[in-house]
């Protein structure tokens, strides 16, 4: 399998074609790009029990609802005027799925701000915190990686990503147990912590939609559908053994 | 990334990035050379028990090579699609396979080519036979400038496949029936078959080819003079005909034959370069060259 990747989205005879590729790619970054900071000021707002970040972060998600339409219309525009083939095809068939990964990522972002509000109003005593802050660290990095690895077509780092959503896996145990330990401390602690424990959940959910990411990427590139295989044979797939 | 010449440095000069754009092809060319160099096809060429089995395969026209030291096998009952850009030599080696070839003088076959085991090339075999058995359906539809069932009715004739009257009006009416035609024409049989619409005639064509019960039929772009309409027909038909028949279709339109083939063989200067289920060769090819081709990255 040839991986020339300048050639991924140029070098088509027909200039428009390639100007098709390229935009939808370069609207999908801008829309991965927009979701990555929504996820990162959902958080900061729930650190910083900032109310008003909060309210943003939540309007703002109306921007990537409707990004989601255009990168969906502009795909299926791309497929019926050009008919892609092979890689182009694999490429818009991928970002089609991604796309929906992107929207349901603004959609745990737009979660974690509800969670915000709700926190700041119940007032200050951030049990918790230190795990919400250590896994959204995690999972933006993945999300970022990607984006990163979709931009530069480079499966090996998709490859990582598919393994670090294992240990976000583990974060995740770890901080549900250290928040159950919080709630039978002191009882009054249990609507605080069940509110932390849906944020935490939206950010694992975060890490495996960033898993997905990196899962169309490896489809994008090597051509093969890493799905519901395993670590071992998706590592073979993209080192070609 | 955003076109072709990207790979040119913005800082230099008029004339050298117009002496770089003259020299880009020769370089392309190379890189082809050097793809194509060892002369192997990548995917599944071969098969069990096949119908026709060829082996280093060369065809030349004259001095002219054609067709490479191609090796292919195809199977039973089997849909395969030859496609390549102009003068890859994909009609040529179509023609190999019932010796259309023989009437070009400057023409030379040379190599292995078997149908069910038997030499096609034997110099002992008769030609007429044999295009019986393999039948072709050709690029502009050319019925016969008589009735539309004599033009049937014309191979079963001269082959003696039938000895009465009705024999005769029940092949016709079983092959314009296999044909998809039967409905269209049944009241008119009688009229010249020149005054069809293109697309019937094609399939009358076709009608015509089925009419001697071959085993094997070549297709040579049979839907390029055809609207989409006629087009979707004429494609039924070979997903009907699969059933009984070995087909071998050439054709430009990469849509085409994702849609009616089970295997896809890329052809490229003469070259087999990729065989592969047409799935697999559509979605992911393994060639470089098949990659570019399908995906219109040819300059």
């Amino acid at each position: 399998m040839s991986t020339d990747k300048e050639n991924m989205y140029g070098n088509h005879i027909s200039n428009q074609f390639n100007e098709d590729l390229s935009r939808l790619k370069n609207d999908f970054l801008k829309m991965g790009g927009l979701v990555e900071q929504q996820t990162a000021d959902a958080v900061n707002a729930l650190i910083e029990g900032d109310t008003h970040a909060a309210d943003e972060v939540r309007a703002r998600d109306k921007v990537v609802d409707r990004m989601e339409m255009d990168l969906d219309e502009e795909a299926t525009r791309l497929i019926a005027r050009r008919q892609p083939a092979a890689r182009d095809l694999r490429f818009v068939v991928s970002v089609i799925k991604m796309v929906a990964d992107l929207e349901r990522v603004g959609d745990e972002a737009k979660k974690i701000a509800k969670f915000a509000l709700k926190l700041a109003e119940e007032g200050h005593a951030p049990r918790g915190y230190v795990e919400v802050r250590h896994i959204a660290n995690y999972v933006t990095a993945m999300l970022h990686d990607a984006l990163d690895a979709f931009s530069r077509l480079d499966s090996e780092q998709a490859l990582r990503i598919m393994k670090a959503d294992k240990s976000v896996d583990e974060e995740y145990q770890a901080a549900t147990r250290t928040l159950l330990t919080f709630m039978m401390e002191d009882t009054r602690n249990i609507s605080r912590c069940l509110s932390i424990m849906w944020v935490l959940r939206a950010l694992e959910r975060v890490g495996d939609h960033a898993c997905n990411i990196a899962e169309n990427v490896i489809y994008m590139v090597e051509g093969e559908d890493v799905r519901h295989t395993s670590l071992e044979d998706a590592e073979r797939i993209v080192t070609g053994e | 990334m955003s076109n072709a010449s990207s790979n040119i440095p913005d800082d230099i000069t008029k004339t050298e990035k117009a002496a770089i754009k003259v020299a880009e092809p020769a370089q392309q060319d190379r890189r082809e050379a050097a793809a194509l160099e060892e002369g192997k096809t990548v995917g599944i060429p071969f098969c069990e028990n096949p119908k026709f089995q060829l082996r280093n395969v060369e065809v030349s026209y004259g001095d002219t090579p054609a067709i490479r030291n191609i090796s292919l096998d195809i199977a039973r009952n089997e849909v395969i699609a030859f496609i390549g850009p102009s003068g890859c030599g994909k009609s040529t080696f179509l023609r190999c396979l019932n010796r259309m070839n023989d009437s070009i003088e400057s023409c030379s076959v040379r190599g292995s080519l078997l149908l069910d085991g038997e030499d096609i090339y034997d110099p002992r075999r008769d030609v007429v036979e044999l295009r019986a058995r393999v039948g072709m359906v050709f690029q502009k539809p050319n019925p016969f400038p008589k009735s539309i069932y004599d033009n049937v009715a014309y191979g079963p004739r001269i082959h003696g496949l039938a000895n009465r009257k009705s024999d005769l009006d029940d092949i016709v009416e079983g092959s314009l029936r296999k044909a998809g035609l039967w409905e269209e024409v049944k009241d008119r049989l009688d009229a010249t078959a020149t005054g069809m619409s293109g697309g019937q005639q094609q399939r009358l064509c076709i009608a015509r080819a089925i009419a001697v019960s071959p085993e094997v039929i070549l297709m040579d772009e049979p839907c390029s003079a055809l609207d989409p309409i006629a087009t979707a027909k004429v494609e039924e038909l070979i997903a009907e005909m699969s059933e009984s028949y070995t087909i071998v279709i050439v054709t430009h339109s990469m849509q085409q034959a994702a849609r009616v083939s089970h295997r896809t063989a890329y052809f490229h200067l003469g070259h087999l370069v990729e065989v592969n289920e047409t799935n697999r060769l559509f979605t992911a090819p393994e060639h470089e060259l098949t990659e570019s081709y399908i995906t219109g990255r040819f300059g």
